[in-house]
């Protein structure tokens, strides 16, 4: 636990030790607005309730989060510094969490600062908060999916701009597949049970309950496994790029 | 050998079809500097990867005050100060900030953090940069920061991989000065290729080619099996060089005459035949002679000639 603290503050401040972090929450918390107001029509809806909050996250996430996650390995091994870090006195797995939690550390805090728009949507009428809550716990949920994801591409390669695209491109997998028209196509050859699991593999159908104020266990679960899915994957590549040297 | 500190037994790695190491056993006592020399790509810094547990042995082993190296074992690497090759450090931090990263790794903390900060930190003559962005810092201090990191959990081993490499000549000694001072109660292994640092460092060398151990012994012991040992050079006119060289040719202990030219004047290296000693007769016959040497010296044997020797022989 120790361990994992000490990879966890090294790797949260080396966020803050270039302006990259401030121009990231910046264009985050833009982009947050302009889907919300704009796209998600926040104020033509009129209803106190953050959907068209929520509901542009799963494509916002898509890129912003593997641009946290892209420098998490990739940077150590062209610096070199991978060396470095495997031959401390840490468990290889205490490092790969660490890591892990300072990128998704990074984006609680990115999710944290869009507390106006929970100010303004209670200053205007009166929402379910309860609804409010469960959407930031499966937006959270859902960013850890794609911080994993992003952590192991960015395992991959010495390039963090190629750990970016690769981890864009499993993302978008994992989006896309909740999206009717896969599903339909899906559905044309497979049988339902099949068209079942493909959807169910989509992070669309399991934050579409969280963000309507759901909580199903299944939809933790899910993400839950997704994570310790691609930490897993992670720590499998990382021993595995050891080994080449 | 009382007290090893680490021990290397039948060590090997494979890459594919490549053995990058082929069978390396050795062992470091208490209060040894080891030069690990060897040409490029000859297995030293897999080897030494290996001996900080960052590669798995194809097969053997590798002991840090007994505990087996491991990529798990974290009792050993504990034991360890590594510099890896080329000294990597995260840019961004501070030197400050840096080592007390180093330090929280190895589980030191709180007061007792700052002080082994501090004090790894003033062996290393770093207090002036403390505060300052790792990356904008000089090549040598740089590489100051990584053995301030290497030294500063007191560690039984160190393991250093090119420590000099790309220095200038004042940072080099300066970081042998480091080195020499730390080896006191210490093993310490040193990758070079830089032969004058095993003179300058190490009690013993350990001369490795494609993987295998060539040579191993102490850098006079090493320097014995050159053939310019008791090789005696001199200086002298243009004019009497070709007639001392004919002369000394003529003699039974002499292996040969090598001159060139400096000058006006030409410097002539006598080999001696199997080693042994010349300079007392060459003198003799150059003064009775009249040779007018202006220089004379005696070579005790010449590292980089064993060196060439033994690790080019097998190509050619």
């Amino acid at each position: 636990m120790t361990a994992i603290m000490t990879i966890l503050r090294r790797e949260f401040s080396s966020y803050f030790a270039s302006p990259v972090a401030y121009v990231f929450l910046v264009i985050f918390l833009i982009m947050q607005g302009l889907f919300t107001f704009y796209i998600g029509s926040f104020y033509q809806r009129e209803q106190a309730d953050l959907v068209s909050f929520f509901t542009y996250q799963p494509w916002l996430y898509l890129f912003l989060m593997p641009s946290i996650a892209m420098r998490l390995w990739a940077e150590e091994r062209r610096a070199g510094t991978f060396e470095l870090l495997l031959t401390l006195p840490l468990p290889t797995r205490a490092v790969v969490i660490g890591k892990y939690m300072a990128a998704l550390a990074f984006a609680a805090l990115a999710l944290a600062l869009t507390f106006p728009i929970w100010i303004t949507v209670n200053w205007l009428g009166s929402p379910d908060n309860g609804v409010i809550i469960t959407g930031y716990v499966g937006s959270f949920l859902m960013a850890g999916a794609y911080l994993a994801i992003g952590a192991a591409m960015s395992s991959v390669t010495k390039n963090q701009v190629v750990a970016f695209i690769l981890a864009v491109t499993v993302c978008f997998l994992f989006l896309v597949s909740g999206l009717p028209m896969v599903l339909d196509t899906v559905g044309a050859w497979a049988p339902d049970a099949v068209v079942l699991a493909v959807a169910n593999l989509s992070f669309l159908t399991h934050f579409d309950a969280l963000q309507k104020g759901v909580v199903t266990l299944s939809d933790v679960v899910y993400f839950v496994a997704v994570i310790v899915f691609w930490l897993w994957v992670n720590r499998i590549v990382i021993e595995s790029k050891r080994e080449a040297g | 050998m009382a007290d090893v500190l680490l021990e290397a037994r039948d060590l090997n790695k494979h890459f594919g079809n490549l053995k990058a190491v082929d069978g390396i056993s050795l062992e470091v006592a208490k209060g040894e500097v080891l030069g690990f020399l060897g040409p490029n790509g000859a297995g030293k810094t897999t080897t030494m990867k290996m001996l900080t547990g960052f590669l798995a042995p194809t097969s053997g082993s590798a002991y840090i005050c007994g505990e087996l190296v491991t990529s798990e074992n974290e009792a050993a690497r504990q034991r360890i100060g590594y510099l890896p090759e080329g000294a990597p450090l995260y840019g961004e931090m501070s030197p400050a900030s840096f080592l007390k990263f180093i330090a929280a790794t190895h589980g030191i903390t709180g007061r007792e953090a700052d002080d082994v900060v501090a004090s790894s930190a003033s062996a290393v003559n770093l207090e002036k940069v403390m505060g300052q962005r790792i990356e904008t810092l000089s090549k040598g201090f740089k590489r100051r920061v990584g053995l301030a990191a290497a030294i500063l959990h007191a560690p039984d081993v160190l393991i250093l991989d090119e420590p000099t490499d790309g220095l200038d000549p004042n940072q080099k000694h300066e970081v042998r000065r480091l080195i020499e001072a730390m080896s006191v109660d210490r093993s310490i292994i040193i990758s070079t290729h830089i032969l004058e640092e095993v003179d300058a460092l190490c009690h013993r060398a350990v001369i490795i080619n494609k993987g295998r151990i060539v040579a191993d012994g102490t850098p006079s012991q090493l320097k014995a099996k050159s053939k310019y040992r008791n090789a005696v050079t001199m200086l002298l006119p243009e004019d009497r060089a070709e007639l001392a060289a004919s002369a000394l040719k003529s003699l039974k202990q002499i292996a040969g005459v090598e001159a060139a030219r400096e000058g006006n004047q030409m410097r002539l290296t006598v080999l001696a035949r199997g080693g042994g000693e010349i300079a007392d007769t060459i003198g003799d016959i150059a003064a009775v002679s009249n040779w007018q040497v202006s220089q004379f010296t005696v070579d005790s044997g010449r590292l980089d000639d064993v060196f060439r020797q033994l690790t080019e022989g097998e190509d050619q």
